[in-house]
C-alpha cells in the first residue's frame, strides 16, 4: 500500500519538474519564473488545486512518442485570490517551449468550461512558442477550441491574460478576446507574424521587442492594458486588479472594508479649475480625491492619454471611472480615446460595475487624420457603449461639455442616472468664440462688436444653468462635495434595475 | 492706536501681520496682484485691493498703486513686511508726505543703512566692530594689491552695490586680487550699473549671527538677543535658530550693545536687525543693518515672548516700549526651517504648480514644546513663478536646543506637501546631520556637507530597522483587510501569515510578526525585536507609529508589493513580501534605470516654444537646444556637452511633462 502512495508522490514530483531542472534554470536565467511558480504567486498560498497533472500528448509523428512529459506544457486548475475563486492556466515554456498541442488545449478548455459553469474568472498565463508543429492541424483545432470558449465566456466571467513570454501567431487571438491583457517589460512579446516573416514579406527589419514588446502594445497598438517590470510585480498587481472585479455577470462588484469617509469634503477641489479656461489641469487629482483612500487602478495608462479609464472604490465597492484629461490634447475625443473608453464602458456594463464619468471635453479632434481613420464610427462606439449601458451611471461635468461630445460623455440623454455639474461647467454647442463667428458672420470685420458678442454668449451659455433649467443637469454641485454627492448617488442606485429590449445581440459599429 | 492698517505685501508675512493686527483689534487691508486673487492673505484681511498684474514690478513694488490703495481704504498706517517696498526710502517718504504712518524706521535711517559703504562708515563711527577693510574708492588693480597687503590675506573683493554673491571674489594672493578686482568691477558694472568696489578681510569659519533691535520714538532701544542664520544655500538662509549655539554671554552683550548704539546713531525706530559675521574666535564684525522685519523673526519671538509685529505697530503709533533691556531674557531654544518650493533632488530648481496636498503640522503650544507655522498658502493653492518660492516657515521651540531639533524633526515628518518639488527632505536631513546637531556650523555648512547636491538622507541602521518593522506591521494590516472582501469561498479563506521579508535599501530582513490587540511585535532573524503600535489604516498618507516607545512618523505611498516611505529626508521604496514571494523576487533581474544622459529631458512641465537645432547637427557645450515656456517664463535649455543630435522628439507648440524627451543625442 505504502508503495502505491509513494508512487503518486513520485509521479507528482516528476510532473512538477516540467521540462527538467536544466530548462527551469534557463527560464530563470531569462528573468522569468516557471509556470508553477507563477501560479504560486498569483494565488493565495496553498490554495491551488491542480487538474490534469498527468495528461500526456498523443502525438506519434516525428518521434514524439518517445517524449511524453506529464502535464503537456500547461498547468491548469483553480485556487483563490484573497479567498475568491479563480480558474487559471499557466503555460510551461520548459516543456516543448510551451507549445500548444491538442491535449494542452483540452486542459485549458476544461478549466474554462468549469469557470463558466461555476461563475469564476479565468486568468491565463501565456508563455508559449506557438502551435505544436508536430501535431499539425490538431494543434490548430486546439487553438480554435480555446477561442470558441473565450468568445462564449466573454461577458459571462472576467478573463485576464498575462503575457509572460512569447505569444505569437494564432496564439495571440485567445488573449485578444479576453477582457484585459498585461505584459511583462523586456520578457514578453505578442505578434501575429514575427520579425523573420516580416522581413521576408515586406523587407522591413524590426526586432521582436519593437514589433510586439510591452512598450509597443501599451503605447502604440493598445493591445495591452498595462505592463509591469517583472513577473513578481505583474502577478502581485493582477491580484490587486482581481480585487476590483466581480466573479461573474450575475454578481455585483465586490465590496471590501474601507477606511475613508464617504462624506469627505475636499476644499482643494474648489480651485482645481484654473481661472484661465485654456489652461489645463490634472483630472487625475479629481479621481484620486473622489476614490476611497486615493486608490486607483488605471487601465491603458500609456495609451490615448486624453481619456483616463480605470477602477476605484467608493464606499468599498468597485466603480469604473472614465474621465477626459485636459492635460492631453485638451481632453478632446478622438479615435483612440473613443475606442479605449468604449471598451472599458462595455466591460463595466457587462459585469455590473457602476460607471462614474468626469467630463471636460472641448469636442472631437478635427482633421483629415481623424476623418480618414473613421472617427465617425469610432466615436459612435463610445456613444453606443454609454447608451446601451444599464449599470448605475453618475456623471460630473467639471468644465467644458461642448457639442456632440457632450452627448457622448454619459449625458442625461443616454440614460444617465445622476448628471451633476460644477458651477464652472460650460455646457454648450461649442465655445463662445466659435459660436459667435457663425452666428454673427457679418460682423467679423469688427473686432469690438465680436468681442461684445463673445462676452454675451459666454454670459448666457458658458455655465451649467441653461442645461440645469432644462433638467439635463440634475444638480449643480460644489466641487469640494463631489465625493459625498457621488457616493450618495451610487448608494441610491444600489438596486437599480434597467433592461434593454430583447435582441440576439446588438450591432455596435465595430 | 490705528483703526486700520494696510499691509503692502503678500504671502506668509502678510498673513502674519494680519494675525497680530486682528489680535490688537485693528482692521486690515490686503493688496493683491492678478496671481494672488485667491491668496490666503486676501481671504484673511478685512478688505482687499487689487493693485495690478502678477509681476511684482507691476503691482507690489509700485508705490503709486499702494498709495492709491491706502487712499481708497483710508488706512492710517502701512506695514511693508519684508522685501518689496520694505526698505524703500521713497516709499516711506511718500507715506510720510501723505500723512500716513510707515510701520518701520524713518526714511533717513533706511537711506543711511541702505548703502554698504555708508552704513559701514556710520557703524565705525558708532563704535561698532567692522571688518577690517578699505572703504574708499579703489583706482586699479595695483592699488587693490597694496590695500590687500595692509588688511592681510585672505581678502574679499566686493561690489558696493552688490548682493546675492554677484561681483564678489575671495583672493588669497596678490595675483588673485588683481584678477578678482577686474572681474568684480566688470560684473558690478554689468549687474548693477555701479562699478564701485571695496576690499575687506575675508573672515574664516564664518557664522552669520544677527541681533534683533527694537527702538521707540522716545529714545529707548533694546536688543532681543541674537539669531544664528549660518545654514545658508548660496546666501539664501534655510535654517535659523535663536539663540546661537556659539555665543557666550559676554559676546552677546557686546554685540547687542553695539547694535543698539548703531540704531541710536541713525535715529532708528521700529524693529531692525544688525547682521554680524562671527569668526571661529568669536570676533564679530558688522555686515549690514536690515531696516525691516526679518523673515526669521519668529525664532526671536519664541525665545523672548515678544510679538515683534505688535511692537512695530505700537512704536509706529508713538507708544513707548513696554520693557527694558533687563526684562528681555532668553527662554529656551527656537528653530526655524524655511520650506521652499525648490526641488532638492534637482539641484534646488524652483518648482511651481498646484499644491495638491498641503497639510502642515498642527500648531501647538505647551510648556515643553511649541510648533508654529507661518504660511501664506493652502491646499489647492498655486505656487506661482512670480514671487519668492517660500511656502512656509516652520518653527519649533523647546527648553533646549536638542529638544527644539527633535520637535522640528517630528514636525517636518508630519508636514505633507505634494504636487510640487520642495525642500522638506533636505531640511529634514539637516536636522539629523551630526554636525548640525553638534552646533559646529558655519555659513559654508551646506556647501561643505552637500558638495554634490542632495541625493536623499542616509538613515542609520537603527532607524532603518524601525522603519522595516513598521512597514511589516502596516503591510500585514493591509493584507488582512484584503482578505475581508465580499464573495469569498466560505471556509476556504486566505490566511495571512506571520512571516514576511522586508526589503529596503538593498537589504532584506526576514521578520516574524506576533500581533495582539494593541499592536505587533516584529522579530528579526537575529532575534532583535521591535514593538510597533499605531492606529494607521490602509489609505492613510501619514502613519504615526510608536516603535519601541518612541514616535516614528512616515509619509506613506503605495507601490507594488510595498510602500514608498518618506521620513527625515529619506525617500525609501520598501517591499514587504511573503517568504516565497521574496525567494522568487530574488530571481528577477535588476533593471537599470534607462540611461538618460543621451537625452535632453524637459526639466519642468511646459510648452516647447522653439527647437534651435535639427537632427544631425553637431552641438557645442552650452549651445541653446530648445526653449521651454513654463508659466510665461522662457527657459533656454543648453547642451551639457558636445554631441550630435540624433533625433528631435518634440516640436514647437507641444506641451511636455517633466522628464519627457525633447531630443536624443548620438
Amino acid at each position: 500500500m505504502k508503495d502505491i502512495l509513494q508512487q503518486l508522490e513520485d509521479r507528482r514530483a516528476d510532473a512538477r519538474l516540467g521540462g527538467g531542472q536544466r530548462r527551469i534554470d534557463a527560464q530563470h536565467a531569462k528573468g522569468k519564473l516557471t509556470a508553477r511558480e507563477r501560479i504560486e504567486l498569483l494565488l493565495d498560498e496553498g490554495s491551488f488545486e491542480e487538474f490534469d497533472m498527468f495528461v500526456r500528448h498523443r502525438c506519434t509523428d516525428f518521434g514524439m512518442q518517445e517524449d511524453r512529459p506529464a502535464g503537456d506544457g500547461v498547468v491548469t486548475g483553480w485556487g483563490t485570490i484573497n479567498g475568491r475563486m479563480v480558474y487559471v492556466f499557466s503555460q510551461d515554456f520548459t516543456v516543448f517551449g510551451g507549445s500548444l498541442s491538442e491535449t494542452h488545449a483540452q486542459k485549458i478548455c476544461k478549466i474554462m468550461d468549469m469557470a463558466m459553469q461555476n461563475g469564476a474568472p479565468v486568468i491565463g498565463i501565456n508563455d508559449s512558442g506557438g502551435a505544436r508543429i508536430q501535431e499539425g492541424v490538431a494543434s490548430l483545432a486546439g487553438y480554435a477550441d480555446v477561442f470558441q470558449r473565450n468568445i462564449m465566456a466573454s461577458g459571462v466571467v472576467p478573463q485576464i491574460s498575462l503575457i509572460m513570454g512569447p505569444c505569437a501567431g494564432g496564439a495571440v487571438y485567445s488573449p485578444a478576446m479576453t477582457d484585459f491583457i498585461f505584459m511583462v517589460k523586456d520578457t514578453s512579446y505578442m505578434f501575429v507574424t514575427g520579425p523573420d516573416v516580416v522581413k521576408t514579406v515586406t523587407n522591413e527589419i524590426v526586432t521582436a521587442e519593437e514589433l510586439g514588446g510591452a512598450s509597443t502594445h501599451t503605447r502604440k497598438s493598445s493591445v495591452a492594458d498595462g505592463a509591469f517590470e517583472n513577473d513578481v510585480e505583474a502577478l502581485a498587481e493582477v491580484r490587486r486588479l482581481f480585487d476590483f472585479l466581480p466573479l461573474n455577470n450575475r454578481e455585483k462588484a465586490p465590496v471590501r472594508p474601507f477606511f475613508d469617509e464617504p462624506g469627505r469634503i475636499e476644499d482643494s477641489l474648489d480651485t482645481l479649475i484654473p481661472d484661465n479656461p485654456n489652461q489645463p489641469y490634472d483630472m487625475r487629482e479629481l479621481i484620486l480625491k473622489t476614490a476611497d483612500e486615493g486608490d486607483f487602478y488605471e487601465i491603458q495608462k500609456d495609451f490615448a492619454g486624453n481619456i483616463i479609464t480605470g477602477f476605484i472604490r467608493i464606499e468599498g465597492q468597485t466603480v469604473g471611472v472614465v474621465a477626459n484629461q485636459p492635460m492631453v490634447l485638451a481632453g478632446c475625443l478622438d479615435i483612440d480615446s473613443s475606442r479605449k473608453a468604449a471598451r472599458f464602458v462595455r466591460f463595466c456594463d457587462a459585469f455590473e460595475v457602476p460607471i462614474l464619468t468626469f467630463v471636460d471635453v472641448p469636442g472631437f479632434l478635427p482633421g483629415t487624420g481623424q476623418e480618414y481613420g473613421g472617427v465617425i464610427k469610432h466615436g459612435a462606439k463610445l456613444l453606443f457603449a454609454y447608451g446601451e449601458a444599464t449599470v448605475p451611471k453618475v456623471t460630473v461635468i467639471t468644465r467644458k461639455a461642448y457639442g456632440g461630445a457632450y452627448d457622448v460623455m454619459a449625458s442625461k440623454h443616454l440614460r444617465g442616472d445622476f448628471n451633476y455639474a460644477w458651477p464652472t461647467a460650460e455646457i454648450a454647442v461649442m465655445g463662445a468664440k466659435g459660436a459667435v463667428e457663425i452666428l454673427y458672420r457679418s460682423e467679423l470685420g469688427e473686432p469690438e462688436k465680436i468681442a461684445a458678442r463673445v462676452k454675451d454668449y459666454e454670459d448666457r451659455f458658458a455655465n451649467p444653468f441653461v442645461a440645469a433649467e432644462k433638467g439635463f443637469i440634475d444638480e449643480v454641485i460644489q466641487p469640494r462635495s463631489t465625493r459625498k454627492r457621488v457616493a450618495r448617488a451610487f448608494a441610491s442606485l444600489r438596486s437599480k434595475k434597467l433592461t434593454n429590449p430583447w435582441k440576439k445581440h446588438d450591432n455596435i459599429p465595430l | 492706536m490705528f483703526k486700520k492698517i494696510l499691509i503692502a505685501n503678500r504671502g506668509e508675512i502678510a498673513c502674519r501681520v494680519i494675525k497680530t493686527a486682528r489680535k490688537m483689534g485693528i482692521k486690515t487691508v490686503a493688496v493683491y496682484s492678478d496671481a494672488d486673487r485667491n491668496a490666503l492673505h486676501v481671504k484673511m484681511a478685512d478688505e482687499a485691493v487689487h493693485i495690478g498684474a502678477s509681476p511684482a514690478a507691476q503691482s507690489y513694488i509700485v508705490i503709486d498703486k499702494i498709495m492709491d490703495a491706502v487712499r481708497q481704504t483710508g488706512a492710517e498706517a502701512v506695514h511693508p513686511g519684508y522685501g518689496f517696498l520694505s526698505e524703500n526710502m521713497n516709499f516711506a517718504a511718500a507715506l510720510e508726505a501723505a500723512g500716513v504712518v510707515f510701520i518701520g524706521p524713518p526714511s533717513p535711517a533706511i537711506e543711511a543703512m541702505g548703502d554698504k559703504i555708508t552704513s559701514k562708515k556710520l557703524a565705525q563711527e558708532a563704535g561698532v566692530s567692522t571688518v577690517p577693510g578699505y572703504m574708499g574708492l579703489i583706482a586699479d588693480g595695483d592699488e587693490a594689491v597694496k590695500i590687500s597687503g595692509q588688511i592681510g590675506y585672505p581678502v574679499m573683493i566686493k561690489a558696493s552695490a552688490g548682493g546675492g554673491g554677484k561681483g564678489m571674489r575671495i583672493a588669497w594672493s596678490e595675483g588673485e586680487v588683481k584678477e578678482g578686482f577686474e572681474s568684480s568691477k566688470n560684473e558690478a558694472a554689468a549687474s548693477f550699473g555701479d562699478d564701485r568696489i571695496f576690499i575687506e578681510k575675508f573672515v574664516t569659519q564664518p557664522r552669520h549671527i544677527e541681533i534683533q533691535v527694537l527702538a521707540d520714538q522716545h529714545g529707548n532701544c533694546v536688543y532681543l538677543h541674537e539669531r544664528e542664520c549660518s545654514i545658508q544655500r548660496r546666501n539664501q538662509k534655510v535654517i535659523e535658530e535663536a539663540p546661537s549655539p556659539f555665543l557666550d554671554e559676554a559676546t552677546r552683550k557686546a554685540m547687542g550693545e553695539q547694535a543698539c548704539a548703531l540704531a541710536k546713531a541713525v535715529g532708528y525706530t521700529s524693529a531692525g536687525t544688525v547682521e554680524f559675521i562671527v569668526d571661529g574666535a568669536r570676533n564679530f564684525y558688522f555686515l549690514e543693518m536690515n531696516t525691516r522685519l526679518q523673515v526669521e523673526h519668529p525664532v526671536t519671538e519664541l525665545i523672548t515672548g515678544v510679538d515683534l509685529v505688535e511692537q512695530m505697530i505700537r512704536v509706529a503709533a508713538g507708544e513707548p516700549l513696554p520693557f527694558k533691556q533687563e526684562d528681555l531674557k532668553i527662554n529656551g531654544w527656537a528653530m526655524e526651517s524655511r520650506l521652499y518650493a525648490e526641488d532638492p533632488y534637482r539641484n534646488f530648481l524652483p518648482s511651481i504648480g498646484r499644491l495638491t496636498r498641503y497639510r502642515p503640522p498642527v500648531e501647538s503650544s505647551t510648556p515643553d514644546a511649541v510648533v508654529r507655522n507661518d504660511t501664506g498658502v493652502f491646499e489647492g493653492g498655486e505656487i506661482s513663478m512670480y514671487y519668492d518660492p517660500m511656502i512656509a516657515k516652520l518653527c519649533t521651540w523647546a527648553p533646549t536646543r536638542l529638544g527644539a531639533i527633535e520637535e522640528m524633526r517630528l514636525a517636518l515628518d508630519t508636514f505633507e506637501v505634494e504636487g510640487i518639488g520642495h525642500n522638506l527632505p533636505f531640511v529634514g536631513a539637516v536636522m539629523d546631520h551630526p554636525r548640525f546637531v553638534s552646533g559646529n556650523i558655519t555659513t559654508a555648512f551646506i556647501a561643505e556637507e552637500y558638495p554634490d547636491g542632495f541625493q536623499g538622507a542616509t538613515l542609520t541602521e537603527g532607524t532603518l530597522r524601525r522603519v522595516a518593522a513598521a512597514a511589516a506591521a502596516m503591510h500585514r494590516v493591509a493584507e488582512i483587510r484584503r482578505t475581508r472582501i465580499s464573495g469569498r469561498l466560505g471556509n476556504h479563506e486566505r490566511h495571512v501569515g506571520d512571516d514576511w521579508v522586508v526589503a529596503l535599501q538593498g537589504e532584506s530582513h526576514a521578520v516574524t510578526i506576533a500581533a495582539d490587540p494593541d499592536g505587533a511585535t516584529v522579530t528579526f532573524e537575529d532575534g532583535s525585536q521591535h514593538r510597533v503600535t499605531s492606529d494607521w489604516v490602509p489609505g492613510q498618507s501619514l502613519a504615526r507609529l510608536d516603535v519601541d516607545g518612541t514616535p516614528l512618523v512616515l509619509k506613506v505611498g503605495k507601490i507594488p508589493q510595498g510602500f514608498r516611505l518618506r521620513l527625515r529626508g529619506a525617500d525609501l521604496k520598501v517591499h514587504v513580501r511573503s517568504p516565497r514571494q521574496a525567494e522568487l523576487a530574488a530571481l528577477m533581474p535588476e533593471k537599470m534605470p534607462p540611461d538618460t544622459s543621451k537625452f535632453l529631458l524637459c526639466p519642468m512641465p511646459g510648452l516647447i516654444v522653439k527647437i534651435n537645432v535639427a537632427e544631425g547637427d553637431e552641438v557645442q557645450e552650452g549651445q541653446a537646444l530648445a526653449t521651454v515656456e513654463a508659466m510665461k517664463m522662457e527657459n533656454i535649455l543648453r547642451a551639457e556637452r558636445k554631441g550630435i543630435v540624433k533625433k528631435v522628439a518634440a516640436s514647437p507648440g507641444a506641451s511636455l511633462r517633466v522628464d519627457e524627451v525633447i531630443m536624443e543625442f548620438e
